[in-house]
């Protein structure tokens, strides 16, 4: 598979506090991928080493095939960090404009971009008269100005009311919809499972996983039930193998497997022992409890 | 570099208050220059025209232009100044690095747009002071017209020199407010080293050694005209003349700066987390 972005060993420290450390993993064409860790765990730090904007301590990181400088691959990049950031007293348009000089792109775009993400009758406003969720709109539509080959958006939601965040949620959507390939830093969950298909996991700067979203942790799930006869069901499960762990809250039971099982061969299997149940939902964890699960065992 | 020039010309001539600071750093002179080149009537007790005065002769009024519009570059100095410290507070440095521009390339543009500032100041006065010239002098001979020239070329270096102080103070301190703050406090000190010095040793080494330093050797590169205009006036008195030519070596020194000033501004860049 091509690959745009590889960083290998890459530590990073201020002063005594190591931001990242070690840190390496791979971005590949066409996947969308989601950097996950509480707040200052390294997340907007190893970006920044990437765009450029904060200097690595050790280790090394190359854009797309490694014969292209950082800042020449940064043109082909679109990349919004943190708070959406533009000259306040020039318009929308102007503010493209300036951008389509730094990247080489021409001033037909602009207009394109801002139909995109829904900002067209507001382009000869002043960027300071914008809402917030305008303006990371806006800076949405900056990063996609030379259609880049990789989106990559730290926070994009942080801040936003709710419109904003479903808003831009389905720009993002669209984006990766059509085969560009996103890096998405966030500590909203929901978020990432929403649009990633992998997922690259930090802790105090040092990675806990990386891959597949749903490969995160080896896992069965588990069965939710609910019966009239709770106690019987209750013994039964302990005595049967194939499960690990019981979890009881009220009369909702959490049965947490060992081996696979499907929901129809349980569901006769009680049946067979006389236990009628009224609530049977077989699931996986969720990425948060998974990534909780992650976070807290190591 | 054209790239680069237009892109800090656009980050510039759409802020209303730096579109404001340009003007009057380039039109204030000029006026003033044009102002004073007039007959001025003082409410009918006399008439005053400094034209009269023999200043306006070709070649001093080269040096009398430069050294007065040289006063006027704390004008553009703010905008220089601001230039940085709004792309700091507006985090556009961080923003315009992630897009793709170099940081090499960021202060660049800030120099050549310095150098083209610099330049159009130059062009400027130098229209000005010919046409004066040509009306007032009472010589007109090609080659008494430019001689002197060397003081045009003289006033580009200086300013250029100052502009790359302020491009640096503005990347050390990344606020404006602080960044001529630190100017004045740098005026202050280059004044008590020379008056160490002076106590230590005597004044005339002194003087020679604070030649060298940032704000003097940009001072002196223009000397001041009045002796000069005095020294025309009585002739004979011997002790009023001073050295006022806008040597090679003076030049040489203030570009020395310039050089080391924006090459320390990309260290300091090359070297911060933004």
């Amino acid at each position: 598979m091509e690959s745009i972005l590889t960083i290998n060993n890459l530590t990073k420290k201020f002063g005594y506090l190591t931001a990242v450390k070690d840190l390496s993993f791979t971005i590949n064409k066409g996947n969308v991928y989601g950097i996950l860790g509480p707040n200052g765990s390294g997340k907007s730090t190893t970006l920044g080493i990437v765009l450029n904007v904060v200097n690595k301590t050790q280790g090394d990181f190359h854009w797309f095939d490694g014969n292209t400088s950082t800042h020449d691959a940064l043109k082909k990049v679109g990349a919004i960090i943190e708070r959406p950031n533009f000259y306040p007293y020039m318009t929308a348009t102007q503010n493209l404009r300036l951008v389509c000089k730094i990247k080489g792109v021409d001033y037909s775009k602009v207009e394109e971009k801002l139909e995109v993400v829904g900002l067209l009758d507001r382009k000869d406003s002043k960027f300071k008269t914008y809402s917030l969720g305008m303006k990371q709109r806006l800076a949405i539509a900056s990063a996609l100005l030379n259609d880049p080959e990789i989106l990559i958006l730290d926070e994009p939601t942080n801040g936003l009311d709710p419109q904003g965040i479903h808003q831009i949620r389905e720009i993002i959507k669209q984006i990766a919809a059509k085969g560009t390939t996103i890096l998405l830093a966030s500590h909203l969950l929901d978020e990432v499972e929403k649009v990633c298909s992998h997922v690259v996991v930090l802790r105090k700067g040092v990675k806990l996983y990386s891959g597949r979203v749903d490969e995160m942790i080896s896992s069965h799930g588990f069965f939710e039930l609910k019966t009239n006869k709770q106690e019987e069901l209750i013994t039964l499960l302990e005595n049967n193998t194939a499960f690990k762990s019981i979890k009881v809250e009220g009369d909702l039971i959490t049965a947490f497997l060992d081996t696979p099982m499907a929901s129809e061969d349980f569901n006769k299997y009680t049946f067979e022992q006389g236990i009628i149940l009224t609530h049977l939902v077989q699931r996986k964890e969720s990425l948060e409890e998974q990534f909780l699960q992650l976070t807290d065992n190591n | 570099m054209l790239r680069l020039l237009n892109l800090e010309l656009q980050k510039l001539l759409l802020n209303r208050t730096s579109k404001i600071l340009i003007f009057v750093s380039f039109i204030l002179p000029f006026f003033v220059i044009l102002l004073s080149s007039l007959k001025i009537n003082v409410f009918g007790f006399f008439t005053l025209e400094l034209g009269e005065l023999g200043i306006f002769n070709f070649p001093i009024i080269w040096h009398l232009t430069t050294f007065f519009a040289s006063q006027f570059k704390f004008f553009f100095a703010i905008v220089v100044v601001s230039m940085i410290g709004n792309e700091y507070s507006n985090k556009t440095i961080k923003q315009n690095l992630i897009d793709g521009l170099s940081k090499k390339e960021f202060i660049l543009s800030k120099f050549y747009t310095i150098v083209f500032f610099s330049l159009v100041s130059t062009i400027l006065i130098s229209l000005i002071s010919f046409c004066i010239g040509l009306y007032y002098s009472s010589y007109t001979e090609a080659s008494i017209i430019f001689r002197e020239t060397e003081f045009l070329l003289a006033y580009f270096v200086k300013l250029i020199g100052f502009f790359s102080l302020c491009l640096f103070f503005g990347m050390l301190v990344k606020r404006s407010a602080f960044a001529l703050a630190f100017l004045f406090i740098l005026y202050i000190l280059e004044w008590i080293l020379f008056g160490l010095m002076a106590w230590k040793t005597d004044t005339g080494m002194a003087e020679k050694i604070q030649n060298f330093f940032p704000l003097k050797s940009m001072y002196k590169l223009i000397d001041q005209p009045f002796q000069r205009i005095a020294m025309t006036k009585f002739p004979d008195k011997a002790n009023l003349s001073y050295d006022y030519v806008a040597h090679w070596y003076e030049m040489a020194i203030v570009l020395g700066w310039t050089a080391l000033f924006v090459f320390l501004s990309y260290r300091l860049l090359k070297k911060r987390d933004l």
